[in-house]
């Protein structure tokens, strides 16, 4: 293993239950910076509870969280936010009737004044919008539509900019091409890769082998809370992954 | 083309910036929403058209007119509150006896020889508390809002009824009297009060983060939580808002008909739901406005109006308001 610091993330140790069902047994792993960061496995082999541990929704019963080399604690989404932590949700989370400024600003808005007279800056969000999305090449034909009108790779693309816009060091993709069509899922995983190249770190779950294969550099497998194998995504194969994930292998950490 | 994620090389971005402008109007026009947006100023212009043409005399008349400005006021008023409540897809059921609620605490006030402006204070701080326990039983315990503020509804007439032990109090006072009959330019100060409120409510929905964050609960709570809003604060808001108008208002009542009243105006409810549905604001909550709402006001106040002034009876009155408000209700449906 290499120096922690050159990770983004690094997770070490995670436990957690719920009741005497422990969901985490003992799960460490790492993302490095300008890296996409596979975690693979079954149904309930934790992927989920992981990530929620991650994102602030669930605070794990024990271990440690770094970003940076640096040891991290938070309790909640807010905080793991603040941490720079980003969560492109399975559901998107856009709010179909704001626009997509709005969207992408939303609990984040940009305000002038002080005190209780704070008014909206609306033209400055809607020229970091611009920003943002030209940042990762996202041609939108105007921010100020609602996000309703827009296609299913759009929107992905739109919380994936939003994800990404704000000074965050790690982005977590759950299932991020679940609900697209295949021209679709290819321009989000263009923009993914955009994503590496702005030294992101990503965590990507994803139940589709041949996309891991794609994206990954890194792989991480789950299997019953625990983490089986951990391995370059050079080195392995969709078969490998198979029997790793199934139990038929019983994994190299 | 210009529908590409990514990709797209710069003379095509050129060229779909030079036809986007053409797609945006076309488009505008199909959708469902920006006619929900501007039937309810469509119709307030036929309804004005309608009666000026067939009672000229009676109906354009700057007194007449006044007197439709007079009515609208208070309506208006309510039908503000009422906005936030259904944009965050909730409805505040309570607001007709929220506002007899503060008509009585105001009576009693004023019975205790205070001033009107802490009269109006108290009246109004009785609309908040009204509107803070519904909006915290229904943010908080998860309770539908139907429920909790139609038992509020009850509630609210109950605790007016207990207050006052059931008898109006007259209130004699000459601010209330200027109040109520003043005008300026043959607007009545009531008209002044409400769109003071609309211009106010208007700006914090349209220009400050609670505005937003007001649409993005009614729009959708799960990415607004998601996204670190707090569905519950925001929700207590919003009826608080509802209350509070609904408590002030009750000061307006009483400037116009000289008492304060246990009875409920139970008209002020249909009409500010009325107005809302009218307005074009989606029951669905995320979607609406302010001025929609004072049009669709203005608008009810003009039709009961007419049909008063080319002689119909009160009671096909009832009837055709009632009708106007599911006729807009089923053209401006969408489906979520």
């Amino acid at each position: 293993m290499s120096n922690s610091t050159d990770y983004a993330i690094e997770c070490t140790d995670i436990k957690k239950a719920f009741g005497s069902v422990e969901a985490l047994k003992s799960v460490s792993i790492y993302a490095r910076p300008g890296e996409v960061t596979a975690i693979i496995g079954d149904n309930g082999a934790g992927k989920s509870t992981l990530i929620k541990c991650i994102s602030g929704v669930y605070t794990a019963d024990q271990g440690e969280i770094k970003i940076d080399g640096k040891p991290v604690h938070f309790t909640t989404p807010e905080e793991s936010r603040s941490f720079g932590i980003e969560t492109v949700y399975q559901t998107l989370g856009l709010i179909e009737d704001l626009s997509i400024w709005q969207n992408l600003f939303l609990n984040r808005e940009i305000v002038r004044g002080f005190g209780p007279f704070k008014i909206l800056n609306k033209a400055k969000m809607k020229a970091e919008s611009i920003k943002m999305l030209k940042n990762l090449d996202v041609y939108i034909p105007s921010i100020k539509s609602r996000t309703r009108g827009l296609s299913g790779g759009q929107r992905q693309a739109v919380a994936i900019c939003r994800a990404a816009g704000w000074g965050s060091r790690v982005v977590i993709m759950d299932e991020p091409t679940a609900a697209l069509g295949v021209r679709e899922t290819a321009k989000v995983e263009d923009l993914i890769s955009r994503m590496k190249s702005q030294g992101l770190a990503i965590l990507l779950i994803s139940h589709n082998f041949d996309q891991v294969l794609r994206l990954a550099d890194h792989i991480w497998v789950m299997r019953q809370g625990d983490v089986m194998a951990g391995m370059r995504a050079k080195d392995t194969t969709g078969d490998e992954l198979v029997a790793l994930i199934t139990g038929a292998s019983a994994g190299r950490k | 083309m210009s529908n590409g994620v990514t990709g797209t090389t710069a003379s095509a971005k050129a060229e779909a910036v030079g036809t986007q402008r053409i797609k945006n109007i076309k488009e505008k026009i199909k959708d469902p929403f920006f006619w929900s947006d501007w039937l309810v100023v469509i119709a307030f212009i036929a309804v004005v058209a309608f009666f000026g043409v067939l009672a000229p005399e009676s109906f354009l008349t700057t007194y007449n007119l006044n007197n439709i400005l007079v009515a609208a006021s208070i309506p208006a008023i309510i039908a503000v509150g009422q906005t936030f409540t259904v944009a965050t897809a909730g409805i505040d059921l309570s607001v007709s006896s929220t506002m007899t609620f503060g008509a009585v605490v105001f009576g009693l006030g004023f019975t205790n020889g205070w001033p009107i402006w802490q009269c109006a204070v108290f009246s109004t701080l009785a609309g908040v508390l009204v509107g803070f326990i519904n909006g915290f039983i229904i943010a908080k315990r998860k309770i539908n809002d139907f429920i909790v503020t139609l038992g509020m509804l009850s509630v609210a007439a109950g605790a007016a009824l207990v207050l006052s032990d059931g008898k109006p109090r007259q209130i004699i006072s000459g601010p209330l009297a200027t109040l109520a009959i003043g005008e300026v330019a043959h607007v009545p100060y009531l008209m002044f009060i409400a769109l003071a409120i609309v211009l106010v409510a208007h700006f914090v929905l349209f220009n400050t983060r609670f505005g937003t964050h007001v649409l993005a609960t009614g729009g959708d709570p799960d990415a607004a939580r998601a996204m670190g809003i707090s569905i519950v604060k925001i929700k207590i808001a919003v009826y608080s808002i509802s209350g509070a108008l609904a408590g002030f208002a009750a000061m307006l009542t009483i400037a116009r008909i000289g008492a304060a009243e246990p009875a409920a105006n139970t008209s002020i409810l249909l009409n500010s739901v009325a107005a809302v549905v009218l307005g074009g604001v989606s029951l669905f909550g995320g979607r609406g406005t302010i001025l929609g709402p004072f049009i669709a006001t203005l608008l009810l106040q003009s039709l009961t109006n007419g049909l008063t002034v080319i002689g119909v009876a009160a009671y096909y009155q009832y009837l055709s308001i009632g009708l106007v408000v599911i006729l807009s209700a089923a053209l401006v449906r969408t489906d979520k």
